[in-house]
This record gives C-alpha cells, sequence and structure tokens, in this order.
C-alpha cells in the first residue's frame, strides 16, 4: 500500500507523464493559445479524455493544475475565497482560483455549466484581456501573471436549457472538441491503460460502439473511453469479459432492467 | 353451498335463464360436486364474466368443474381472462372457441410456459438489436419469419427448444440473421433481375438463400464469437444435421470476407444443376426479394430527398455564417466525400462529407442518414452530394409518414393511429386491455380579443394576482448563522465573541449563505370539454385559464393545458391547448377562445394519457389538475360506478407514477364521489361558477406553495 500524501493545492505539479493519445491537433492549439494567454474551453461527452487532456498539458507545460469540479450549490465565494473566523479573529482564506492566479498555475474548471451563475461574475475578466481576477471582500484586484491560464470544460450532450453556456461566456474561449477516439486508436488506448491484449481491446471498442448505437434509444450516453477501461482492467485481472462488461459497463450506464438485459446480450454475443 | 338446487337457483340469476334456454342442472350439479372454496371460486368467476357477456359465463360455467380438475387455479384463471380479452378485442364467437377448446388452451399454455413470447422479449431484443445496427430496424411478430430491410418479422412464441432461455437465444439468433442481412447487403445483390432471368427461379431463390445464410454465418462467427458459441449449443440440441460435403466446401468459399453477395448470386446462379438443397440452418428464415426491392426502393428514394435537403441546409447555414448577404449568384460552396482508407474489410468504409475541400462535422441525424444510406448503396453516390433544390421534394416525402390524427379520424372507426389504452373493469375486477382509442387534435382558433377582454373584465384581479405570484417567484433568501458560508455573519460573531468572553460556549453557527429555493414543477390543466360545459361554465373555465396563464406565466412554472371529451372508448379525444414547450402567444390565446363544449367525459383514458405526457417532463414536481364539470360519463356503459372506478384505477396508476392529481369541480354533488377517486385532501369544490376564474388561479397558489 502506499501512503496519502498531502499536497498543497497551487503546489500540485504533475510529476510523470500522463498517458495520452492525442486524436487531432488538440496540443499545438493548446500551446498556441497558453502562449497568446487566451483561455481555451473544452467540450466532450464524459469520459473522453478531458481531464487526462488537462493533465497532460499541465504536465507538459510544467505548471501547477488546479482542478475544480463544479456542482450546482458552487458559487463565486468558493472559488474566490472567504473570511473564517479563527480564535475570534476574522482571517482571508484564498480559494482554488485565486491560489490559481497567484501562483500562475492553470485552474480547471470541470462541468463549468454545473455551477451557480454567480460564478461567471468572476470567470469574465479572467478570460479577456483584462486577466484579472476581482476580490470583492478584499477590495483588491488580482492581476493575473501570464503563466496562468483559464481552462473550462462542458459536454454539451446535456440538452437542458438550464444547463448552456452562455454566448457571452463561450464567446471568450478557444474551444476545443473532444470525442471519443476512432475504434483503432480507442483499442490502442485502452490496450495501453490497462495491458489487456489486443484482440480483446478490439472487441471492447466494437462494445462500445454498439452501447453508443443505443444512445437515444434506451441510453442516455454511450460508453466512455474511461468505462471501458475499467472494464480492460477487471478483465486483464481475471474477471470474465461478460462480468467486467456487466460491472464496469452496462451497470453504469443505466438502471433500466430491460436495457441492462439488452445490453448484456450485446456483451455476451460479443465475447 | 353444496346443494345444487341452490347453485342452480343462483346460476339461473345470474345468467338471465328465465329469458334463455339454458340448462343449469348440469353445471350445477357438477359444481356441486366440489369442495366449498371451489365453489365459491367458479361462482365469483361465472358473476365477473357475467357482467361481460352471459353466454360466455354459460360455457364457463359448464366447463369451469372439469378445468379445476385437470389445471392449477392461475392457469384456470388465465384461461378465463384469455377469453375475456379476445370477446373484448375479436368479439363472442372467437371468444366461445377459446371457451370450448380447454384442451387446446392447456396445450398452447403449456408451451407458453416454455417457449419464448417476442412480446415478453420484445424490450430486450430490441435493445440488443439497436446496439447492433446503424438503422433503427424493427420488431414484429408475422408469417413468414423475413425482413423486409425495415422491420424483422418473428414467429409470436417459440417453443422449439425445452428452457425458455433457450427459445429466447433462438430468437436473438434469428434477429443477429436478418441484422446480418442488412448489415452485410444481402439485398443489394441484384436478385430480382437473376431471377427473372432464370428457367427455374425458386431453386435459385433457395439456392442464394443458403449459400448467403452461410457467408453469413461466417461473418457473425467472426464478429460475434459468444453468439457462435451458443448457436452451435443449439444446433446441438435440435440436432441439425451437419452440412452435406458439397455445401461444407461451400461455406469454405463463403468464409472469405472479400465475397460479397453479388458474388454470392453469381456462384449460386453457376452451381451443378445436381446439387441436393441444403438443410436450412436452425436460425434461417425466408427470403421475400418483391419485400425488401419494394421497401428500400421507397427508402432510398426518401434517404436521398432528406439527405440533399440536409446538405440544402448545412449549406445555407455555414454560408450564412461566413459571409453575411453575400451575393446570391456566388459559387455556392461544394460538397464532395473522402473515404477513409480501412485495412479491416469487415467493415463499412468510412466516409468523410468534405465542404469545399474541408472535413465537415455532421448532425447525428445526418450520419445516421448517411450509415442507413450507406447499408442500401455501399457507398454515397456522387448525386447525393448535390444539395436539392428549392421546392424540388415534396415535404411528404421528408417528414416521417405520420398521419395526422385529424386525417386518420374524420368521423370513421379507426384505431390506426390512435394511442390504446387500458380500462378497468369493476365488475370484471380486470382491465380491459388496448380497450381505449386516445387521438390528440389542435383545438381550432377561436375569435381573437377573448384574452384581452377577460383582462379587462378582471383588470383589478390580474394585478393582485400578477403581485401575488410575483412573490412566489425564485428568489434568494439569506440564511443567517450557518457553519458554513460566503460571508461571516457579523451579529452572530459579536454574539458568539461576547458568549467566550463570558465563559459560556461559543456558536459555530456564524457565517451567512445564500439560499435558492428553485420551485420545480410542472402542471398540465385537463380542461372538461363535455356537452355539459355548454354555456357559461364553458366561459368560465375559459376566463379561469386566461387568469392562471397570466399568473403562471409570472410565477415561471411550466404548464400545458389540454382538453377532454369522448364519444364512446373507440373516441376519445384530448385537444391540445398548449403543450410545455409551447410559448403563450397569440396561437394559444386563440385556441383558448377555442375551447367549446363536445361530448362526454371519460376521465379514465384522458388521464392515463396526460400523465404519460407529464411523466416526460423533467420536473421534481408534477401536478395534474383536473377541472370538471360532473362525473365521469360515456355514452357506452361507462355511467356511474364504472366510470368512477375506473377514473379511481387511472389516478391511482398517476400516483404511482409520482403524479399529484387535484381536481376542482362545479359539481355540488362532488362531495360524494371525489374522495374516493382523489382522496380527501386533493380536490375543491366551487360551488358558483361565477367565482370558478377567481378560485383556480388561488387554489394553484395554495397547492404549490
Amino acid at each position: 500500500m502506499t501512503e496519502a500524501k498531502t499536497i498543497r493545492l497551487d503546489h500540485y505539479l504533475v510529476e510523470k507523464e500522463p498517458y495520452y493519445q492525442p486524436t487531432g491537433d488538440e496540443i499545438p492549439v493548446f500551446e498556441a493559445a497558453y502562449g497568446n494567454r487566451l483561455p481555451v474551453l473544452l467540450k466532450g461527452p464524459t469520459g473522453c479524455g478531458k481531464t487526462r487532456f488537462m493533465e497532460y498539458m499541465a504536465w507538459r507545460l510544467q505548471r501547477p493544475l488546479i482542478t475544480v469540479s463544479c456542482h450546482d450549490d458552487l458559487t463565486a465565494s468558493d472559488l474566490v475565497g472567504r473570511y473564517l473566523v479563527k480564535g475570534g479573529e476574522t482571517t482571508w482564506v484564498d480559494g482554488p482560483l485565486t491560489q490559481a492566479v497567484r501562483a500562475g498555475g492553470i485552474c480547471y474548471l470541470d462541468e463549468i455549466v454545473e455551477a451557480r451563475k454567480d460564478t461567471m461574475v468572476v470567470i469574465h475578466p479572467l478570460a479577456d484581456d483584462r486577466r484579472t481576477l476581482p476580490v470583492e471582500k478584499l477590495g483588491s484586484l488580482i492581476e493575473a501573471p501570464d503563466s496562468f491560464c483559464l481552462a473550462i470544460s462542458y459536454n454539451p450532450g446535456y440538452q437542458s436549457v438550464l444547463k448552456d453556456l452562455k454566448q457571452s461566456t463561450r464567446q471568450r474561449f478557444v474551444a476545443l472538441e473532444f470525442d471519443y477516439p476512432d475504434a483503432a486508436l480507442e483499442a490502442e488506448i485502452v490496450e495501453r491503460e490497462s495491458g489487456l491484449d489486443a484482440e480483446t481491446a478490439r472487441r471492447l471498442v466494437k462494445f462500445a460502439g454498439m452501447t453508443r448505437n443505443l444512445k437515444g434509444s434506451g441510453l442516455e450516453e454511450g460508453a466512455s473511453t474511461r468505462l471501458l477501461v475499467h472494464a480492460a482492467k477487471l478483465m486483464a485481472s481475471g474477471v470474465s469479459p461478460v462480468s467486467a462488461c456487466r460491472g464496469a459497463i452496462s451497470q453504469a450506464l443505466t438502471d433500466d432492467p430491460e436495457m441492462l438485459a439488452a445490453v448484456d446480450e450485446l456483451s455476451s454475443s460479443l465475447f | 353451498m353444496s346443494d345444487p338446487t341452490a347453485l342452480e337457483q343462483r346460476l339461473d340469476r345470474i345468467l338471465e335463464v328465465e329469458f334463455s334456454y339454458r340448462n343449469t342442472a348440469v353445471p350445477a350439479a357438477r359444481i356441486a360436486g366440489l369442495a366449498a372454496d371451489r365453489q365459491a371460486y367458479i361462482m365469483d368467476w361465472v358473476q365477473r364474466i357475467a357482467s361481460t357477456n352471459i353466454e360466455l359465463a354459460y360455457q364457463y360455467a359448464c366447463r369451469a368443474a372439469e378445468a379445476l380438475e385437470a389445471l392449477e387455479p392461475e392457469q384456470v384463471e388465465a384461461w378465463a381472462l384469455q377469453a375475456m380479452d379476445t370477446y373484448d378485442q375479436e368479439g363472442l364467437h372467437a371468444a366461445l372457441g377459446i371457451m370450448r377448446d380447454l384442451e387446446g388452451f392447456v396445450a398452447r399454455s403449456r408451451e407458453l410456459a416454455v417457449g419464448a413470447v417476442l412480446k415478453r422479449e420484445e424490450g430486450v431484443l430490441l435493445g440488443f438489436l439497436h446496439g447492433l445496427s446503424g438503422r433503427r430496424l424493427k420488431l414484429a411478430a408475422g408469417e413468414p419469419v423475413h425482413t423486409d430491410t425495415e422491420t424483422l418479422y418473428l414467429p409470436p412464441v417459440l417453443a422449439r427448444l425445452e428452457r425458455p432461455k433457450d427459445n429466447f437465444l433462438l430468437y436473438k439468433l434469428m434477429i443477429t440473421g436478418f441484422w446480418a442481412q442488412v448489415r452485410w447487403g444481402t439485398f443489394r445483390a441484384p436478385l430480382l433481375r437473376a431471377l427473372a432471368a432464370d428457367p427455374q427461379p425458386q431453386r435459385l431463390l433457395q439456392r442464394f438463400g443458403s449459400l448467403e445464410v452461410l457467408r453469413l454465418d461466417a461473418r457473425i462467427e467472426r464478429e460475434l464469437p459468444g453468439l457462435y458459441r451458443e448457436l452451435e449449443r443449439l444446433q446441438g440440441l435440435l440436432r441439425e444435421p451437419p452440412l452435406p460435403p458439397a455445401w461444407a466446401a461451400l461455406r469454405n468459399w463463403a468464409a472469405d470476407p472479400a465475397v460479397t453477395s453479388a458474388g454470392v448470386l453469381q456462384r449460386a446462379q453457376a452451381l451443378a444443376d445436381d446439387l441436393p438443397p441444403c438443410p436450412p440452418r436452425i436460425y434461417q428464415g425466408e427470403l421475400l426479394p418483391e419485400a425488401a426491392g419494394a421497401c428500400m426502393a421507397a427508402r432510398m428514394e426518401r434517404e436521398k430527398a432528406r439527405f440533399r435537403v440536409a446538405l440544402k441546409l448545412l449549406q445555407e447555414e455555414l454560408s450564412g455564417e461566413e459571409e453575411e448577404g453575400a451575393d446570391e449568384s456566388a459559387e455556392r460552396p461544394r460538397f464532395s466525400r473522402r473515404e477513409i482508407p480501412d485495412d479491416d474489410p469487415e467493415r463499412e468504409m468510412e466516409v468523410e462529407i468534405l465542404l469545399d475541400g474541408r472535413p465537415l462535422p455532421l448532425p447525428l441525424e445526418v450520419r445516421n442518414l448517411m450509415s442507413s444510406i450507406q447499408l442500401d448503396l455501399g457507398e454515397i453516390p456522387d448525386e447525393y452530394l448535390e444539395p436539392a433544390g428549392e421546392g424540388e421534394y415534396d415535404p411528404a416525402l421528408l417528414g416521417d409518414e405520420e398521419e395526422g390524427a385529424d386525417d386518420v379520424w374524420s368521423g370513421s372507426y379507426h384505431e390506426q393511429g390512435a394511442f390504446l389504452y387500458q380500462e378497468w373493469d369493476f365488475r370484471r375486477q380486470h382491465y380491459r386491455k388496448a380497450w381505449c382509442a386516445v387521438r390528440e387534435i389542435t383545438v381550432p382558433p377561436g375569435p381573437g380579443g377573448f384574452v384581452e377582454a377577460t383582462l379587462e373584465k378582471y383588470a383589478g384581479l390580474t394585478r393582485q394576482l400578477r403581485k401575488t405570484f410575483e412573490a412566489m417567484r425564485d428568489e434568494n433568501r439569506l440564511l443567517k448563522r450557518q457553519t458554513d458560508g460566503e460571508d461571516v455573519d457579523l451579529d452572530a460573531l459579536v454574539e458568539a465573541l461576547a458568549d467566550a468572553r463570558d465563559g459560556s460556549e461559543m456558536s459555530d453557527r456564524l457565517f451567512t449563505r445564500m439560499h435558492r429555493t428553485e420551485r420545480n414543477i410542472a402542471v398540465l390543466f385537463m380542461v372538461d370539454m363535455s356537452g355539459s360545459t355548454r354555456g357559461w361554465i364553458n366561459e368560465a373555465e375559459r376566463e379561469s385559464l386566461v387568469l392562471l396563464c397570466e399568473a403562471l406565466e409570472t410565477l415561471g412554472d411550466r404548464y400545458a393545458i389540454y382538453g377532454f371529451s369522448s364519444y364512446t372508448r373507440k373516441r376519445c379525444e384530448i385537444y391540445h391547448v398548449k403543450g410545455f414547450d409551447d410559448p403563450y402567444d397569440e396561437t394559444v390565446k386563440r385556441r383558448i377562445a377555442g375551447i367549446g363544449p363536445k361530448d362526454y367525459t371519460r376521465m379514465g383514458a384522458a388521464i392515463r394519457h396526460l400523465s404519460g405526457l407529464l411523466q416526460g417532463v423533467e420536473a421534481r414536481t408534477r401536478v395534474l389538475i383536473t377541472l370538471s364539470d360532473g362525473k365521469p360519463d360515456d355514452y357506452d356503459n361507462y355511467r356511474g360506478e364504472f366510470g368512477i372506478e375506473d377514473t379511481r384505477r387511472a389516478l391511482i396508476e398517476a400516483r404511482r407514477d409520482g403524479i399529484h392529481p387535484y381536481c376542482i369541480t362545479i359539481d355540488e354533488q362532488a362531495r360524494d364521489y371525489l374522495p374516493h377517486l382523489y382522496g380527501p385532501a386533493a380536490f375543491t369544490v366551487v360551488d358558483q361558477v361565477r367565482a370558478l376564474p377567481l378560485k383556480v388561479s388561488d387554489i394553484y397558489r395554495r397547492l404549490t406553495t
């Protein structure tokens, strides 16, 4: 067992090269955007490698990476910081965004549409050529150093009116589109990440294609590359392919018993 | 109760023997020979069946004792229910057939016990099929077992193997076989032409079919090895004879991935005259080239049209984006295609569509369309890449050929295109299946100005309503004294510090937090449009709706308005006034004005249909509010207790699905039956019709806060 270690957020550097397989020109585009101090928007379905890409870029650029997973109760103060009471006195504590700006790191806001609307107020001035972070409660304005980079991600697949990115926000970013890699590349990724043999990895990718066929007629989303890697890892440790697909993929995709049965029938046909 | 005379008298009463020549003495004597609990069981069922049809009940009484001896009670029950369902769907003659043919029913029910039933397995099989295929293939029960490239026709029951699971597997294999035909282009071969030219078309068709199955079999073996293993097991169980040597050699030839269906056809034409036919594989269906050809031709025309229109739309979108107000005569960008080379011959060539040489991201529908076209043709032909001209295609070709309710309807007794709902028969203590035919019809717009006139009439009230509903809107509330929050709560802090000085415990609730209360309600108003609302009730209903819309627009809740009326079970109508996604605009206003009295009130069907709609809306709370003026009632026997019990059932079903039903009525006698339907606290009786517009919005406010 390895021991857990605690790292301060703004000192979190990705030390080992994360495995990332580019699907297009996303790496040079990101580097160019970074060099020109432009913020970046990553679009794409869940589990297709957005977060891995950010880790890879943080490693490549050797900047600290601060990731915030947004949720529907995330407010501007959660990002910027707040006063806390310590022994009869109030002290200011920086939030993750402020920490990233001060440290000149990369701040990655995952699933930004989930956050409350008021968070946009602090993101907008950081995302245009002002590159400043207003900290209202301190009455100050922090200018971001050149090495700071703001990246956000969002999944256009959620077709909810409430969860759409506003034009005023999205038009500030350089957008990079991510999708599931094509079959051959995806098989290679699965193979590489899990140590599974090439033939089984290929079948697994085919199975993913079948679940993606079902998107919209029973499933909300098809299997992501991440789920495939999970299933492949189980298989590599000796779990039978059908059980691995059920545990790591079908059960993760749906609760509907009929759909589960249909997906299981697909996996048992393939393996 | 074992006395035959007493039984006979009871039977006479139930079966109304006075008016017929039925002989009840014989069945009574048979029943009297049974134990008391069985007697009671039979008499109960005779009574229930008699509520449907007396002759049916008489036949049941004659055979029930015998049936109970031979079968388990559940089977006897199933037999009676099937007879009644058949009566509902096909009439007395067919139902009597089932009552009389107990032996046949028993044989069939054995079959059902070990077999797989298509209806029961359809959900899973369809999911399996859609997972396999690029085209949305459909499943249906039908003879002969074949596919027309859009629908797979399968036997309704499969009982060729001993275990239900194996029979299910056989279905799966059949489906895979047909899917393989579509997937690997069986019908792309020029089969019809070859058949017309051949002196022995029947033999050629059979040979092509056998050889094609061998080709697809090999592909299935490579693509779906898990399924193929099961296939081999089933072949063992069903004792499928091994392939004759000549055919086994052909199998080796057909297994080459480079062989296409056209190649198979050529080979089939060249086969030796004396080659014996190949025994069919266990999952092999028939090949109907005419049916498939007709279906393909229609689809190819339709898809070509849709594809070209889609390209035209894309072109317009893109050119509009890039050069605003560009010169019309300027050269439009051209589409082309690029095939992505792939060393795997099993797969279709992947094709990218390029616009002026740049790859174009296509919307999902267009991509699906493209893969369907490729399944038929194997490629995207050049003429498909020419965007459609203005008005080149008939819009009927482009839309889904669904007939509008108004067209199908027009007074006839068609069930085509209608939603069928079950109905609870309280005397039978069971549902009547697919009993009510419900159609959605759009309310014809009424005269303009009604909404404005109403708003003027209730001007004072409207202002007040707006104010009250505004106060209910989503708002942020500052919560004080929280353990965690955005800001320090100074009051709390001062107090806490004072406490600390004082020596008492210091509170940790020192923060303020912005709390957002979110209204997440979807409400559907179901408006009674029965004949009895004629006159001022109708007017009051419409006025209520106008005021409600005003209030709800202020509030921002999602809402929909539908009217309902019926004229027998075959003609239940739902009138679309405003759907959840429709904006409250002039059209909706005109439709509200156009709400008029129609026929009767079959509430059960309307509740079932509208709860279905409400289910489709994403909301934390779903409310179904009925505006009504009386009891459920319809022209056929949907009167009194029948209507009330069915409505009660429909409401129970709705509640089970997480919908909150509520009723606002002006029927003064409603207090007698509404508690039974809606529960003691889920209805309001408005005594005066005139007060309805004032009350409805107020009731809604109370209901949702």
